[in-house]
């Protein structure tokens, strides 16, 4: 007898049962996309979130002859080993930019040392007792405390963990996006254009499609090798430059750009075609003044999701160089740049303990800017698309 | 002049040069016509004088970097500036000329937009042709080196001994370099397999589920929140891999009495796997929801449960896009590189157990191109030898998933 009062037979039963069972496998393989999800989101935060708090001590700096030639002469003995090396070798450029400050003693807040940064993270550390007394009187003295890690966004890199950022990583992501998007978006919406309004149904454009989906499944190192070859060995283009990098990546993104926009053609209605033939427009005019205007939001959508796919991509631009040790943001398209994926595997392959929380927290910045961009194309995608 | 700052100084010259044309060109067909007529628009006058500027100055400064690059002939930058900004003047005082009322300005500048619109779906034709000639022409030289045969037989990828060797370091053990590829191969297609077991059950339910089971609700949310997985950057996959799931292995395997390396081929396997979920159960999605409710409908009439109609019904229906799915997913598995350059080894290891260091394809590639090696050392070219073959293979996955796309495709009415 079941509940509801019906006699089943044993064997409905276990089918039943078998029901049940599949039911919870399929809900199982989501769960098991959803654990991850979480143990992965949970983790990266774990591992990078300290890395937005930065440990600085107040110290009497010294501005004289000596100090400008040996920095560590500029702060008291009890903090010397405590401060941050690549602080201190930065005073002759305070000097320089202050001459004023010359034969002075200024109170200043400086960046602490990576192990003493540790240390009052709680983290493992490689400081000695002695210092560790040292550093626990500075915090009761209000001399040593945490605050926001603003030099992880102003500087670039650096091989001192305490004063390295994310800086010319990310200034050369948007230069080598610009070369991209500049390249990619006018052809990909040109070549779209051409197979949806203009070619015929004949061999060129057979072979154009053929290819396009063919190249979107190709290995994105392949495109590496590709720019290797073409862009810098035939054209000659700079080593490790945005330019370089960014011209590998439009090809790479070409094929995104091209399905999409054809897709967001597709979706406007031909009754929109031919009204426009109608009243004697002529092609390009239909495309130009209708067709396009109404696809417009689908085919930014895709753009930007080629973007972002561009943006998280680090292969083909290890082989064209740009893994570079980049201290400095690049100051046009043909410096040598580096990108913030790219900066995150450097760091990644850093021995020091510090530089795997900077990894954490260069992937936090990456992922939250991607997911943005993504939430973009969504809101444009719900806000601006029309049902026919 | 850096090759930027002379396209940087043509544009500029170039565009405001387009502007003026515009307004000549416009200007004059409305001068010229009078009470006549025009035949198209004036803007399209505009269009023409512009055509007219701009065709000619393009084709000088194409011929000359062609010519710069081949090396046939060296023009100074300058001069060819001055030379195409000159003749994009002269061309367009000789179409200025030919404006009247009459000209069919709109079918000219049309024809041209076509041949524009051509020029640049040609692009894309141009890129894989890029990529077959450059990856062959590097490819060719490193096998005059090494003989295909010893590439695709070999068991021991040793490139590094010939450098040695120069350093006066080798000895009879490794007196010559070794390109055996088979290792990097069965490495690579190690954790393929491992990355398909996670990804082909995860992602076939997983779709099922949001096919068939879920409500419109459940499947607006899951649905996007499947996608994020599709978001993340491999190098974020590759650092979660090498740092987080690599220890769990490690550890895992020592709970059982196993002895595992911490680059071993198991953790970046795993990774791959929940990366290319998304793209298994999206593409298997579209396929099940592609097919006609009336089949659901008929084996529920039957008395069938949903897991049965699922099961009989529904993924033979679906089996050739999801095994065309399943294919492409492979190509994807074979070709991803962040991942196992930071989570797998860099020795190539025949071996069958999962939990050993072994490297990939992928990985030696990177190697190869990263190192300091000199571009014409065969250590370097090997690179071009793996990305020939990986190409090939992929290129032939795709082809297979294609046609069993096409061969076995339902047509529902």
């Amino acid at each position: 007898m079941s509940a509801d009062g019906f006699q089943t037979s044993p064997r409905t039963r276990r089918r039943y049962r078998a029901e049940k069972r599949f039911k919870a496998l399929c809900i199982a393989a989501l769960g098991v996309a959803g654990v991850f999800m979480a143990l992965f989101f949970s983790d990266m935060i774990r591992k990078g979130y300290t890395a937005f708090a930065q440990t600085k001590i107040q110290a009497e700096v010294t501005y004289n002859e000596r100090s400008v030639e040996i920095p560590l002469a500029a702060v008291g003995e009890d903090v010397r080993h405590l401060v941050s090396r690549g602080w201190l070798r930065q005073i002759p450029n305070h000097v320089e930019a202050d001459p004023s400050l010359m034969g002075q003693t200024v109170t200043r807040w400086i960046v602490a040392d990576s192990t003493v940064d540790q240390y009052i993270k709680g983290q493992h550390t490689q400081l000695d007792d002695e210092q560790k007394a040292v550093v626990d009187r500075l915090v009761e003295n209000d001399r040593a405390q945490l605050g926001f890690n603003w030099t992880f966004f102003t500087n670039g890199d650096s091989k001192m963990p305490e004063i390295a950022g994310i800086k010319s990583a990310v200034v050369g992501s948007l230069y080598t996006l610009l070369v991209t998007m500049l390249v990619s978006f006018p052809i990909g919406v040109m070549t779209a254009v051409y197979l949806e309004e203009f070619a015929g149904d004949n061999r060129v454009s057979r072979a154009i499609e053929v290819n396009i989906n063919n190249l979107a499944a190709v290995p994105s190192i392949l495109y590496g090798l590709l720019g290797l070859a073409v862009f810098i060995n035939f054209f000659g283009v700079p080593r490790s430059s945005a330019l370089a990098g960014g011209l590998t990546l439009a090809l790479m993104t070409l094929p995104i750009i091209i399905i999409s926009t054809r897709a967001a053609l597709r979706a406007v209605p031909d009754s929109i075609r031919e009204g426009a033939f109608g009243v004697g427009a002529s092609r390009l005019q239909v495309v130009a003044h209708h067709v396009l205007p109404l696809s417009l939001p689908g085919i930014l959508t895709g753009s930007i999701i080629g973007l972002a796919q561009a943006m998280g991509e680090t292969a083909p631009l290890l082989i064209v160089g740009m893994m570079a040790f980049i201290p400095d943001a690049p100051g046009g398209f043909t410096d040598a740049a580096t990108v913030l994926p790219a900066q995150i595997f450097t760091w990644a392959s850093e021995p020091e303990r510090a530089f795997a929380a900077l990894t954490a927290a260069g992937i936090l910045v990456l992922l939250v800017v991607l997911l943005a961009l993504n939430g973009v194309a969504v809101w444009l995608r719900k806000r601006y698309e029309k049902r026919w | 002049m850096a090759p930027g700052q002379v396209i940087f100084y043509f544009l500029a010259g170039l565009l405001p040069l387009v502007l003026v044309a515009f307004l000549i060109g416009r200007q004059r067909a409305l001068t010229t016509a009078g009470d006549i007529p025009l035949h198209s628009r004036p803007g399209y006058y505009g269009w023409y004088a512009v055509v007219w500027l701009a065709v000619p100055a393009l084709i000088i400064a194409v011929a000359a970097g062609l010519l710069t690059l081949t090396g046939a002939v060296r023009v100074p930058a300058p001069m060819v500036l001055a030379a195409a900004l000159v003749v994009a003047a002269g061309g367009l005082a000789l179409g200025v000329r030919t404006i009247r009322p009459g000209l069919r300005a709109r079918n000219i500048v049309e024809a041209t937009v076509r041949w524009l619109l051509l020029a640049a779906a040609l692009v894309s034709i141009l890129t894989t042709l890029g990529i077959v000639v450059s990856i062959l022409f590097e490819a060719v030289r490193f096998f005059e080196a090494v003989s295909l045969w010893q590439f695709l037989t070999g068991t021991t990828w040793s490139p590094d001994t010939a450098f040695l060797g120069g350093a006066g370091r080798g000895d009879e053990g490794n007196a010559a370099a070794e390109f055996g590829s088979v290792p990097l191969f069965a490495g690579t297609f190690m954790i393929t397999a491992i990355a398909m077991l996670v990804a082909l059950p995860v992602g076939l339910l997983s779709a099922i589920y949001m096919s068939e089971y879920a409500s419109a609700k459940v499947r607006g949310a899951t649905k996007p929140a499947l996608e994020v997985l599709a978001g993340i950057p491999t190098v974020v996959y590759g650092f979660f891999a090498a740092i987080t799931v690599s220890p769990w292995v490690v550890a895992a395997a020592e709970g059982i009495g196993l002895e595992a390396s911490y680059s071993n081929a198991l953790a970046p396997g795993l990774v791959m796997g929940i990366m290319i979920i998304p793209f298994v159960s999206s593409l298997s999605d579209d396929v099940i929801s592609a097919i006609p409710n009336s089949m659901r409908e008929g084996s529920f009439a039957l008395g069938a449960t949903p897991s049965e109609t699922i099961k009989q019904v529904l993924v033979p229906a679906a089996l050739p896009g999801v095994i065309s799915a399943f294919i492409l997913a492979i190509s994807r598995a074979l070709g991803e590189t962040m991942i196992v350059v930071m989570a797998a080894g860099l020795r190539p290891n025949l071996t069958a157990n999962p939990l050993e260091a072994m490297t990939t394809v992928t990985v030696r590639i990177v190697d190869a191109l990263t190192g300091d090696q000199e571009f014409d050392s065969p250590q370097t070219l090997s690179a071009f030898g793996l990305g020939l073959v990986l190409f090939l293979i992929t290129l032939a996955l795709n082809t297979v998933s294609l046609v069993v796309v096409r061969r076995f495709h339902q047509k529902y009415e």
